[in-house]
C-alpha cells in the first residue's frame, strides 16, 4: 500500500470510531516482529506502551524499517509511519512532512508531543537515519 | 447530605466539555482538578498581597508572609501538628521525603542497619531510600502484600528487628487503594527502636490525618492531590527530630549568620526552607484545606465509600474486567486489566468518550510488577466523583470492548 492510498482511506472516514477501527485494523496487519528484537536495544523510549523500531542497514540509499508495539492503536499508527517512510530514498525521507500527512489523515493528535506514544521519537528516529 | 452537584459546581474544570462529551475525570489520584476558592485565592494573592517574605519591613512583604505562615498554621491545624514548627513547606511529597531520606538517613543509617519499606511504595518514597541505603552500607527490605494487595501483617512483624532503623510506609498505595494500617506499623516501628515516615499523598485525600494520634515521626504530602496548586508540598516532621537534623539545602532563608568562613543555620523549618519559597502555592494549598474542612474530610470519607461499593458492583457487569487491587479496606482507586487490551488502547477509547484515566506504571514500577503486569489502566475518585462519572466509565469501557 502508498502512502496516498493509505491517506485517501482516512480522508473516507468520517469519525474517529471508523478511524480506530481502521488503523487497529491496520495494527493487526503489521508483519510481526521477531523476539529477539524486542530488546531494550530496539526500543523507543518514553512511551506508556513498548514500542520497538529495528531499520534494514543494508541499503545505503533507501529506507526501511520494521517496528512493532504491544498496543493494538499504537501499532495500527506504525503501519502509517512506516507505510509513509518504508522505500523511501533518504534524500526524499529528509523532505517529508509527518505532520501535514497525519494531519489529512486526521490521526494529528497522535503527533502531538505531549502524548508521549512513542510517535514522534519514532519520527526522530527515521529522520536520524535518513541523515546517515 | 453529601450534595456531590454542589460540591462539583465549585470546581470549573469539571464542566468543561472534552472531544464532545461531559468532562469524567477519574484522574484525581494523580493530580486533582481546583475549586474556584483555590483559584481566586491565587488571584486575589497576585493582585493584592505579593511580595518576597521575610525579607522586607514594608507593607505588601509583610502581608505575604502573614499569609504564608498562615497556610502553615492551617497545615498543622489539619494534620493535627503540635506546632506549626513542624511543619516544612516544600515542593512535592517526593521532596519531603528525599529531605528525611538525606538530612536524617545519610546522618543516622550505618553500615548493617536496616530500612524497611512495603512493597507497594510510589517511588518518592522508594528511590530516596535505596540511595541513603547504597550510600550508607545499609539494607532496604520490603514487607510484602497479600495477592490482594492486603497488608501482609505476618510478614511486616516477620521483618521488623532492632536492626530496623525506619519504617517508611504509604498510608494508601497509589496502585492498589490499599489502606496500610499506619498507626500500628508506627506503634511497632517504635517497639524496635525505628523511626516511621508515612507517605501520605493518598490517603491524606480521603480520610482524616491526625499525625498526634498515628504516632508518626514524618509524614509528607502533596499539595496538588489535596485540590491545592502544584509545586507545593508538606513535610511534618517531630520537632525534637527535625531540630536535630543538618539542612538539605543551602542559601537564603535558612541561616542565622553568615561569614565568608561559617555560617550558622536558624532553627526549622525555616532551615529546610532555602531560597523563596512556593509563595502563593502555599497560601493556595491552605485555602484547600479550609475548603475541605467545610467539607469535612469524613464526609468525604463516606462519600468514597459509597461510590468504591457502586463502582464494585457497576464494574461486575464487564466480565472481561480484572480489578487489581482488591483489599477489603482500599480507596477510592482502581487499577483495573481488561481482557488482553493493552491499557494504552483502551485508555484512548476512553478519552474519545471523555473519560480521564491513567495508564502505565503509576511511579510504582516494582508493585505492578509484582501483581504481574507492566501496565495497568487507573481510574480514582475525588471528592467531586459522582455516580453520573461511573456510568459514564463503565459505558466508555464497554465500548472500548467493541474496538478490540
Amino acid at each position: 500500500m502508498q502512502a496516498d492510498e493509505l491517506i485517501e482511506n482516512f480522508e473516507l472516514l468520517d469519525n474517529w470510531e471508523d478511524k480506530y477501527r481502521y488503523l487497529i485494523d491496520l495494527g493487526s496487519k503489521l508483519p510481526p516482529l521477531e523476539e529477539h528484537f524486542k530488546t531494550d536495544e530496539w526500543k523507543v523510549v518514553g512511551c506508556q506502551s513498548q514500542v520497538w523500531l529495528v531499520p534494514d542497514l543494508n541499503d545505503k540509499e533507501h529506507l526501511f524499517f520494521r517496528g512493532d508495539s504491544d498496543a493494538a492503536i499504537v501499532k495500527g499508527l506504525i503501519f502509517v509511519v512506516l507505510t509513509i517512510f518504508n522505500g523511501q530514498s533518504k534524500k526524499v525521507a529528509k523532505e517529508i512532512v509527518v505532520n501535514d500527512i497525519f494531519a489529512k489523515m486526521g490521526l494529528e493528535e497522535h503527533l502531538s508531543p505531549s502524548r508521549r506514544n512513542g510517535l514522534n521519537a519514532m519520527v526522530s528516529k527515521i529522520k536520524f537515519y535518513a541523515g546517515c | 447530605m453529601y450534595d456531590v452537584e454542589k460540591i462539583r459546581r465549585d470546581f470549573p474544570a469539571l464542566s468543561l466539555t472534552i472531544n464532545g462529551h461531559a468532562n469524567t475525570f477519574l484522574d484525581t489520584a494523580a493530580s486533582a482538578q481546583k475549586p474556584q476558592v483555590v483559584i481566586d485565592t491565587i488571584v486575589k494573592m497576585y493582585t493584592q498581597s505579593y511580595a518576597n517574605v521575610h525579607r522586607g519591613s514594608y507593607y505588601l512583604s509583610e502581608m505575604a508572609t502573614e499569609a504564608y505562615e498562615n497556610a502553615r498554621r492551617i497545615v498543622k491545624e489539619f494534620i493535627n501538628a503540635k506546632s506549626e514548627n513542624e511543619i516544612v513547606f516544600t515542593r512535592s511529597a517526593t521532596e519531603g521525603m528525599n529531605l528525611v531520606a538525606s538530612s536524617w538517613g545519610l546522618n543516622n543509617l550505618h553500615e548493617g542497619d536496616e530500612v524497611l519499606l512495603s512493597e507497594a511504595e510510589h517511588h518518592g518514597n522508594l528511590v530516596p531510600w535505596q540511595n541513603a541505603c547504597e550510600k550508607n552500607g545499609a539494607v532496604l527490605r520490603f514487607f510484602k502484600v497479600e495477592d490482594d494487595g492486603s497488608f501482609d501483617i505476618e510478614n511486616f512483624y516477620k521483618l521488623l528487628n532492632p536492626k530496623v532503623k525506619m519504617v517508611a510506609v504509604t498510608g494508601m498505595s497509589n496502585v492498589l487503594g490499599t489502606v496500610f494500617p499506619i498507626k500500628e506499623i508506627a506503634h511497632a516501628a517504635h517497639l524496635v527502636g525505628a523511626l516511621c515516615l508515612v507517605d501520605a499523598c493518598q490517603s491524606i485525600v480521603h480520610t482524616p490525618t491526625d499525625v498526634q494520634d498515628i504516632g508518626c515521626d514524618f509524614l509528607a504530602f502533596s499539595g496538588h492531590k489535596l485540590y491545592g496548586p502544584s509545586g507545593i508540598g508538606c513535610l511534618y516532621g517531630r520537632y525534637d527530630l527535625l531540630a536535630q537534623m543538618p539542612p538539605y539545602q543551602f542559601g537564603g532563608d535558612m541561616i542565622e549568620n553568615v561569614t565568608y568562613e561559617k555560617t550558622t543555620f536558624t532553627t526549622p523549618p525555616a532551615r529546610f526552607e532555602a531560597g523563596t519559597p512556593a509563595i502563593v502555592q502555599a497560601v493556595g494549598l491552605g485555602s484547600a484545606l479550609q475548603y475541605l474542612q467545610s467539607i469535612g474530610m469524613k464526609n468525604i470519607e463516606a462519600h468514597e465509600h459509597e461510590l468504591i461499593k457502586y463502582t464494585n458492583e457497576r464494574l461486575k457487569e464487564i466480565s472481561a474486567l480484572k480489578i487489581i487491587g482488591t483489599a477489603p479496606n482500599k480507596g477510592g482507586v482502581f487499577s483495573f486489566a481488561l481482557g488482553n487490551i493493552h491499557p494504552q488502547d483502551v485508555a484512548f477509547i476512553l478519552d474519545k468518550e471523555g473519560v480521564a484515566v491513567r495508564t502505565g506504571h503509576h511511579c510504582a514500577q516494582p508493585i505492578v510488577n509484582r501483581m504481574g503486569y507492566t501496565s495497568l489502566a487507573r481510574a480514582s475518585f475525588g471528592l467531586y466523583t459522582s455516580h453520573a462519572d461511573i456510568d459514564r466509565f463503565v459505558a466508555a469501557l464497554q465500548k472500548a470492548e467493541t474496538f478490540f
